[in-house]
């Protein structure tokens, strides 16, 4: 057993400790630290990806114990690929934060990056439901930091709401963990599907209950409709890195939907039957509908993104609800380009609200500001991405969606709402550019005329920060992502291939089950008790029934 | 037992959906706490309930109780016991940068709150501010 499957998740905390506790007044060495360990974690995460790309599923049993009984953590296909999302967008999102010195408006800045990075990894690689549950915490409370990263009245407000929405979701999860646990007796993904693939467990109300309320936990997460109600603001309002890091957090939702609902409880399983067609698709299509239309409806450019992220998550989610091989596929091609697409957005978004001032995000005319030309093609490009035109990868993932819903009994519903929302999101996302960036020209015409006349909006013409030089390194991460973007649009062909290979995994979950459960590790051997066959538990494999009736007994 | 456990969760959990509703920074947070506590006993009924057993296998011991759902509840109590410290922290610091508890964000366009060291200003709690605020 090699022990790389857990390095992404060890190097960050390990480092974030350490950026804490000895580098703590050396903002350069804490850059330092930071991207290299970023740049590392990328590194390893190419490694995985490449080492599961065969079909391989990496273990590694923490402290060596047996599966059922240790915590696993398990490395498929689909996990390697989403770390190797995180660990992509990392570096990039560090160099934006140090090329614009949002790193030095406020404390702890890199070592926060990076537990949140041990949070995210650790999600993706976890074997175990309660495990997830504690990633998740890690990564929440990295996240509670950065959100109020230097601080602010509405920055403060809007991580408070974003804190109690997480807070109460939490909550649920450990109702939805314990429903879970009360019927299986087990939290370990792998043994749990074993338990549940039994037959006569799948009849019984509780498993019922602990199903739809992990769904909606996983929701919360994913910010699906009526459950979308911490994202806007608080992306809005998050510095502009953090909340491109963001991106990838709601993914994590959908990723908990597609691991859950593919290998604990999968499609055939008859407690979870209409959780998709009558509730998750219809919900996540006015998920669509809803955050497109914000797109159009905000006066913010900021808060246009961030309902953007709403929309691209319902479109993504209706994709995962027609629940096909092919619906995950796009599902997972759209989640990728949209990670991308996102994290570009609000870091331009970031760089506009600096320069323009006292005007910041709001949606009206503004003189120009320095590197205004270079913004708006920058935010055309991705503004087209994330809207889904051609030519680039937004246009491939939503044609699949099309493509996948046509076997749906709901088909033009979908299409309907993917249409119709892509309608409203062009609009929408052209209204904003062309007010933030091309009446900005008008604004500038209208002072030459008026020149002797100094307005108030003076003080508005000098960006608060006059960046001396254009720093560099913003527009690296930014053009970092639409090279990213441009990539998966060209080398769609093997990717999809890929990721045809990952939903093929996803829908034959056994060699997961038996690679978690049957592999050797330690156990306890226990010896000596009158009726021991219950609670000997000899060899490697424990079979489902044994344990159960063990539970039963304990029970009564 | 059962009634007792049963009833505690439910009482805890309806108390604290209330107080989360509620509009101000304070109850809502007691309402978290309230919940975080429903969910602990949850958790912990979850093993099935057994009164007076041996969590750990030992020789001449018959009957036990499981173990895990205990480990379960103290990474929870730690977990929630941070979670809501750093809430209360970062509720404070909203409130005194805003100079009002109030859990929704303000409108756009909607006047600033009326400052507390302005002499003739409503004071909070009273009904003209909170109609202002809402």
């Amino acid at each position: 057993m090699t022990h790389w499957l857990i390095t992404p998740i060890v190097i960050p905390g390990v480092l974030a400790a350490l950026i804490v506790l000895a580098a703590r007044f050396h903002l350069r060495l804490q850059r330092v630290f930071s991207l290299a360990g970023s740049l590392v974690g990328l590194a390893i995460a190419a490694g995985l990806f490449w080492q599961t790309s065969d079909g391989t599923i990496l273990l590694y049993q923490l402290g060596d114990w047996q599966a059922p009984f240790g915590i696993v953590l398990v490395g498929d296909r689909l996990s390697t690929l989403m770390v190797l999302l995180s660990a992509l967008i990392a570096p990039l999102i560090l160099l934006y934060a140090i090329g614009t010195g949002w790193d030095t408006r406020g404390r702890h800045f890199h070592a926060l990056f990076q537990f949140q990075m041990m949070g995210i990894m650790g999600a993706f690689l976890t074997g175990d439901a309660f495990n997830l549950f504690v990633f998740f915490e890690v990564l929440l409370i990295a996240s509670y930091g950065l959100m109020l990263h230097s601080g602010g009245t509405e920055r403060y407000r809007a991580g408070l709401q974003y804190m109690l929405y997480n807070l109460l979701g939490s909550t649920l999860f450990l109702f939805a963990l314990g429903t879970l646990y009360a019927e299986t007796g087990t939290l370990n993904m792998a043994d749990l599907a074993a338990r549940l693939a039994t037959p006569g467990i799948e009849h019984t109300a509780g498993l019922r209950v602990a199903s739809v309320l992990l769904l909606l936990v996983f929701a919360v997460k994913a910010a699906v409709l009526p459950l979308h109600f911490w994202l806007p603001s608080s992306y809005a309002e998050a510095p502009g890195p953090v909340a491109a890091l963001f991106a990838i957090m709601t993914k994590i939702g959908a990723y908990g939907i597609i691991r859950f609902y593919t290998l604990v409880f999968p499609p055939d399983l008859t407690v979870t039957q209409g959780l998709f067609d009558t509730w998750l698709l219809p919900a996540s299509l006015v998920t669509l509908a809803v955050g497109m239309i914000g797109v159009l409806g905000t006066r913010r450019l900021d808060r246009a993104v961030a309902f953007s992220v709403v929309g691209s998550m319902g479109m993504l989610l209706a994709s995962v609800a027609v629940f096909t091989p092919e619906g995950l596929a796009a599902a997972l091609y759209y989640a990728v380009h949209s990670t991308f697409a996102t994290a570009a957005l609000f870091l331009i978004v970031d760089l506009v609200r600096d320069r323009r001032g006292a005007h910041g995000p709001k949606l009206e005319a503004a003189p120009t500001f320095p590197g205004g030309a270079l913004l708006a093609g920058l935010f055309f490009v991705s503004a087209i991405a994330m809207t889904g035109l051609p030519p680039l990868s937004g246009f491939l993932g939503k044609l699949m969606v099309l493509e996948a819903a046509t076997a749906d009994p709901l088909v033009w519903w979908v299409w309907a709402a993917v249409l119709g929302s892509s309608l409203i999101a062009v609009v929408g996302f052209s209204r904003a550019g062309s007010t933030v960036f091309w009446k900005s020209h008008e604004v500038n015409a209208a002072h030459a005329a008026t020149v002797d006349e100094p307005e108030d909006e003076q003080g508005a013409d000098e960006p608060h920060d006059p960046p001396a030089r254009e720093p560099a390194l913003p527009m690296v991460a930014i053009g970092g992502f639409i090279a990213l973007l441009v990539a998966m649009t060209v080398l769609s062909g093997p990717l999809m291939r890929y990721i045809e290979d990952t939903t093929a995994q996803l829908f034959d979950p056994a060699p997961y089950i038996s690679t978690v459960l049957e592999t050797p590790g330690k156990t306890i051997e226990y010896h000596g008790d009158s009726h021991g066959q219950d609670d000997a538990h000899e060899g490697a494999h424990v079979s489902a029934e044994d344990a159960a009736t063990k539970t039963q007994k304990e029970s009564h | 037992m059962e009634l007792l456990v049963a009833s505690a969760v439910g009482v805890l959990t309806a108390a604290g959906i209330y107080l989360v509703l509620r509009l101000r920074t304070f109850p809502v947070i007691i309402g978290t706490s309230l919940l975080t506590y429903a969910v602990n006993i949850f958790l912990f009924a979850s093993g099935r309930l057994a009164v007076n057993q041996a969590p750990i296998l030992r020789d001449g011991v018959e009957t036990y109780t499981d173990p895990l759902p205990q480990a379960l509840v103290l990474t929870a109590i730690v977990i929630s016991f941070g979670m809501t410290a750093v809430v209360v922290m970062i509720a404070l610091g909203a409130y005194l940068s805003a100079d009002d508890d109030h859990v929704n964000l303000r409108e756009e366009g909607q006047p600033e709150p009326a400052r507390l060291d302005e002499p003739d200003a409503p004071r909070p709690g009273d009904g003209a501010t909170r109609e202002a605020l809402q």
